[in-house]
Parts: structure tokens; C-alpha cells; sequence
């Protein structure tokens, strides 16, 4: 039941990428359509983290084409994704942990005009609206405080609040809710849930099958740096499902019931 | 909910808060400005009457712009994780570029724009060597700095170039005179207003420009900046040029001040203008730094040797004192923290 290609906000068309010997994307073929939440999943060294690097730039893929809302990009790159409304929240939060957390909101893309000056007073009253709507309420720090004071959950919420300035069309979140407690997990999917409501994509990695189960309209499984299993939620009926093919996937190296994609 | 109650808490903590803030903030120049003072007020009472003439500090003043010129950049090559050890020489080459052209009675303006062009232009190479082939900043500057000096006798075969005509020429007035007379025939040389405006606009780049704001993140975590999309190798080679642009200052200014160019000009720069930065309270490490600290701390250094004659000891104690009040103030930058992650 493919939907028409120039359908997706961003594609990927048979992208290859390798570090040395190591094949990390071995010719993947994914695209993401508006307003879905696609649940990325495979095995420790499948290629998720490769393959979402190559989706925000900061990997070259070695071939393939990236076709951005029907049109092949060109020298594409980490600036150029972010241009193109793709955030993506890194599992390492791709913070700088001692600048404020102004700073580390608008790092890459200052409020500024066009002599490059940054409108200080403006980013300040940016990152406060922000870190209220994300549900900082701590009194402790405030948009000036250094990230290396904050907890892993906060810093997680300034990585978020980066993603929800800029208004993106596809926001990447990968791993999450790694080392979150219950509650910033919690937030984590109320926020996933808002993104939807206004209709914008989120592409959600995430080691835990049950978080991604609940959250994703479509699972792409990759394994190997290959994609070996694509399938609607409705097609999965339970948790339980998704982990059995899981388990075939790292047995047999693609899934038993469900066609490769 | 928040109520108003605890909202009302919350501004009044942060009116409160402003001034600690402020201080929190710019802690680092904050210590060494008060190092400074600290070290003057000692200083004047060994000798009170040397440091409470103004031909004192005029002395300092003269020399200490060619530092400040240095030290401004060298804030941001710090900040973004890098070093460049091969200043003296850029300042000793580019400047020899401006004194040759201005001696064969060439305009002093085109002079100034050769010697800028010859900075930013091994500033370039330094940022190429270290960015693009993978160099250590502080081998390959290193290697920079002796082959620069090596080129520039090989080039001149030991002779100094002078030249007095400069004198009494507008440049010369508007650079290196005194306009601002205090006592006397004696005023500020001008040379200390332009390293002042020039590290106002360093400090303005540093905080409040977008560039500035990148050199912090690349020096802080460039991983970090460079899935934020920032062009982490064109910010770092960027930072080099920087430097190169202020050797130049920093050259053309010191022929202007003595009237001759020699073949080791810029060569005892090395050791003070980075015991400067450091004891300004810009660490090591990256990420973090102050320009106006920088400032301060080669103010520091530069009145180090005048106080420690005007206070009766004889020159074999400069070097002494030169590592004890460097370490001192380590000290006390020391209890601004270490690095955080």
C-alpha cells in the first residue's frame, strides 16, 4: 500500500555509507510522510544511528540520493538539513555543556540580524517562553545558567527545546528517553503526541520496543545496515508481535511472517 | 499550578539576583581585574612615589598595545580548543612587509593593508596545516614560528630596517602620538586608545556576534556544534586568520612606537602575551574565556618588571617575579572552577 513517492517530506533512495570495512548503511531506501511518527528499530550496530546522521547531514552517505520533498539534494549537509525543517534530537543531546542554555538553544542558528550580531534580549525571552512550555519550573536555573548544571532529563528537555523553536516539519529523536526517569519519559511522549497533533513527523529510535510500539504509526526494522521489515501499526497487533520479529530478524536476518521490505 | 505567590518569588529572585548574576558571569575577568588592582596597590606602597606619577603607568602604556593587539585573538583560539605559538613570528614578518614598503617611500595605508594581507595569509596556512592536513595546533604553529623567524633572516641577513621619516606624518600622529595630554607635554599614547577600542570590539565579537558564539561551542564540543550545522573547520581556521590579523596590528604598531623594524621583532613576545591570557582567566581547556580578562592580564605582566625595579629590586628578580605572580593568580582563577560536562 505504498503511498506516491513525492509524497515524503525527505526520502532516502538506496544510501550507502561505510567506515572502513564496516558497511554501516548497506543501501537503505526509507522515506518519511507528513504527519507520521515512524518507529526506527534494530539491534546495537543495525545502522540506525548512521542512518539518521546521513538524514541530518552530518554524514555524508558515499551513494544514494536524498530527495527532500521531491527534489534531490545537493552537497547535503548539516546547515542544509536544518534549512529544510529536519531537528534532530541526538542521543547525546549535542549540547555544549558550558554555555547557557540560551546558547545551546540557538547554537548553529543565533537570532541575529544581518551583520551577524545577536539579538541578545530576544533569545533570552525565546529560551524562558521555551523552557516554561517544556515544563521547567525549576528556580534554580534559569536561560543563562550553564547545561553542565542541569540533569540528564533537563538537558534532554533543552536538546527537545531546540527542536520545538525551529518549528521543524520532521523532528529525529534518537534514544530518547535513554536514561530518563519515568516521569521525563512521561513528558517525552506528551511531547511526541503534541508534535503529531499539528501534524508535523517524528522519526523515533529507540532500543526499548514497547516505548516505540507506543508511539509509532509505522516501524521501519533494520538490520545490518539493511531495512528488513517495514509494516503499518496496524498490521503489528501487540508489542509482543514486534519483538518476535525481532528475534526471527536476529536469527534468520529478516523477518519470517513479513515480507523484506 | 504556579500560583501568583510563588510567581512573585520568582521575579523578585531574579531582580535580587541581577548583580550576582552579573558577577557570576564575568567572575573570570572580574578575578584577574582585581588581581591588577591588588598587585598596583602593593606596588605603589613599596614605592609611592614612583607609581604615583603618571610618566609611570605612560611607560607601561607605551609598549603594552602591541600585547593587547595579540592577546584579543588569542582569547578565541583558546576558546575554540586551539593554540597558535607562532604569533612573534607573524608579527616579525608582516611587519616587515608594512616597514619595506613605507622605507622605499611607499603610502603608510598600503603598508598597513600588506602587513594585514601577509597575517591573515599565515594565518590561512597556520589554520590549513592544524584544520585541513590534521596537524597539532601547538606543533605545527610551533614549527610555524621557527620557520617564519628562519625566513625572515634568511631574507634580511641580519639587518634592521628604521625609519624615522615616519615621524610627524598624520598615520604616525593618529597611530602613536599622545592626544589626550595629563601631564605636562606627557598624555595616553594613542597606541593604548586603539588596543582599547580594539578590545572593545573583541568583546563585542566574543559575546554578542554569531561568530563569537560558534568559536564558543566549537572549542566547547565540536561534535555538538557540528550536528547543529555549524562549519566547525571554517570557524576554527577562521580563528587563526583572526590571529594573524592582530600580529599584524600588533607588528605595524611596534614599528611605529620605535621607528625600526629588527629582524627579531615580535620574538620576546611569546612567553608574556600567553602568561597574559592564562592569568586573565581564559583556561585552557576550551569553551570558555574572557577577552577583557586577556586585556587585563597583559597589564599584569606588562607592569610586573616596572614594579619590581621601582621597588627597589634589581632586574635579576623581573623573572622571579614574573612566575610568582603568574601562579599566584592561576591560583585564584583556580576558584572560579574547573571544567564542567
Amino acid at each position: 500500500m505504498k503511498q506516491k513517492q513525492n509524497d515524503f517530506i525527505i526520502e532516502l533512495r538506496d544510501v550507502t555509507k561505510s567506515f572502513g570495512n564496516v558497511n554501516a548503511v548497506d543501501g537503505i531506501s526509507f522515506g518519511v510522510r507528513p504527519g507520521e511518527v515512524v518507529g526506527l528499530i534494530g539491534d546495537n550496530g543495525a545502522g540506525k544511528s548512521t542512518l539518521i546522521k546521513i538524514l541530518s547531514g552530518v554524514h555524508p552517505p558515499d551513494s544514494g540520493q536524498i530527495i527532500v520533498r521531491g527534489h534531490e539534494a545537493r552537497n547535503w549537509n548539516a546547515a542544509r538539513s536544518r534549512d529544510a525543517g529536519i531537528e534532530t534530537v541526538y542521543q547525546d543531546r549535542a549540547l555544549a555543556p558550558q554555555q547557557t542554555i540560551t546558547r545551546n538553544i540557538f547554537m548553529g542558528r543565533e537570532i541575529k540580524d544581518r551583520f551577524g550580531i545577536i539579538k541578545v534580549n530576544q533569545q533570552y525571552q525565546e529560551a524562558n517562553r521555551l523552557m516554561r512550555e517544556i515544563g521547567f519550573t525549576s528556580k534554580v536555573f534559569d536561560p543563562d545558567s550553564p547545561v553542565a548544571t542541569l540533569s540528564g532529563g533537563e538537558r534532554q528537555g533543552v536538546a527537545i527545546a531546540r527542536a520545538l523553536y525551529f518549528d521543524a516539519d520532521l523532528i529525529v529523536l534518537d534514544e530518547p528517553t535513554t536514561a530518563l526517569s519515568l516521569l521525563e519519559t512521561a513528558k517525552v511522549f506528551g511531547f511526541i503526541e503534541n508534535v503529531r497533533a499539528r501534524g508535523r513527523s517524528i522519526i523515533f529510535i529507540g532500543h526499548n520496543i514497547y516505548h516505540v510500539y507506543d508511539v509509532a504509526d509505522r516501524f521501519v526494522v533494520l538490520d545490518r545496515g539493511r531495512v528488513v521489515m517495514t509494516e503499518d501499526k496496524s498490521a503489528i497487533p501487540a508489542p509482543e508481535v514486534l519483538i518476535k520479529h525481532m528475534q526471527e530478524i536476529a536469527e534468520l536476518g529478516h523477518a519470517a511472517e513479513a515480507s523484506p521490505a | 499550578m504556579i500560583g501568583s505567590g510563588s510567581d512573585g518569588q520568582q521575579i523578585a529572585r531574579e531582580d535580587a539576583s541581577g548583580l550576582v548574576k552579573w558577577l557570576r558571569n564575568n567572575r573570570r575577568a572580574l578575578t584577574s581585574t582585581l588581581f591588577l588592582m591588588v598587585m598596583l596597590i602593593g606596588f605603589t606602597m613599596a614605592n609611592t612615589d614612583v607609581f604615583t606619577q603618571f610618566k609611570t603607568y605612560r611607560s607601561v602604556m607605551i609598549a603594552l598595545p602591541v600585547s593587547i593587539f595579540l592577546v584579543v585573538p588569542l582569547v578565541f583560539v583558546v576558546t575554540a580548543g586551539e593554540i597558535d605559538l607562532s604569533f612573534p613570528s607573524v608579527v616579525g614578518l608582516s611587519s616587515y612587509a608594512f616597514v619595506s614598503i613605507v622605507d622605499q617611500g611607499g603610502e603608510p595605508l598600503l603598508g598597513i593593508a600588506a602587513a594585514l594581507a601577509v597575517g591573515a595569509a599565515l594565518g590561512v596556512v597556520n589554520g590549513i596545516l592544524v584544520v585541513r592536513i590534521g596537524l597539532s595546533a601547538l606543533v605545527a604553529t610551533l614549527g610555524m614560528n621557527f620557520f617564519l623567524r628562519g625566513f625572515i633572516n634568511i631574507l634580511v641577513e641580519g639587518f634592521s630596517i628604521a625609519i624615522p621619516e615616519i615621524r610627524g606624518s598624520l598615520i604616525h600622529t593618529i597611530m602613536a602620538d599622545d592626544t589626550i595630554i595629563i601631564a605636562g607635554n606627557q598624555g595616553i599614547p594613542n597606541q593604548m586608545l586603539w588596543a582599547l577600542a580594539f578590545t572593545a570590539l573583541g568583546v563585542f565579537l566574543y559575546n554578542r556576534h554569531s561568530f563569537g558564539a560558534r568559536v564558543h561551542c566549537v572549542g566547547d564540543n565540536p561534535e555538538s556544534a557540528a550536528e547543529m550545522g555549524i562549519d566547525v573547520n571554517r570557524t576554527r581556521i577562521l580563528v587563526f586568520v583572526f590571529t594573524g590579523l592582530g600580529a599584524a596590528l600588533a607588528g605595524v604598531f611596534s614599528v611605529m612606537i620605535n621607528f625600526v623594524w629588527w629582524p627579531t621583532t615580535g620574538d620576546g613576545l611569546l612567553l608574556p602575551v600567553l602568561a597574559g591570557l592564562f592569568v586573565g582567566g581564559t583556561p585552557t581547556w576550551g569553551g570558555i574565556g574572557t577577552v577583557f580578562g586577556g586585556m587585563i592580564g597583559t597589564s599584569i605582566v606588562a607592569f610586573i618588571e616596572t614594579g619590581v625595579i621601582a621597588a627597589g629590586l634589581t632586574g635579576f628578580f623581573t623573572q622571579f617575579f614574573y612566575g610568582l605572580i603568574i601562579i599566584l593568580s592561576l591560583i585564584f582563577q583556580r576558584f572560579n572552577g574547573g571544567r564542567v560536562r
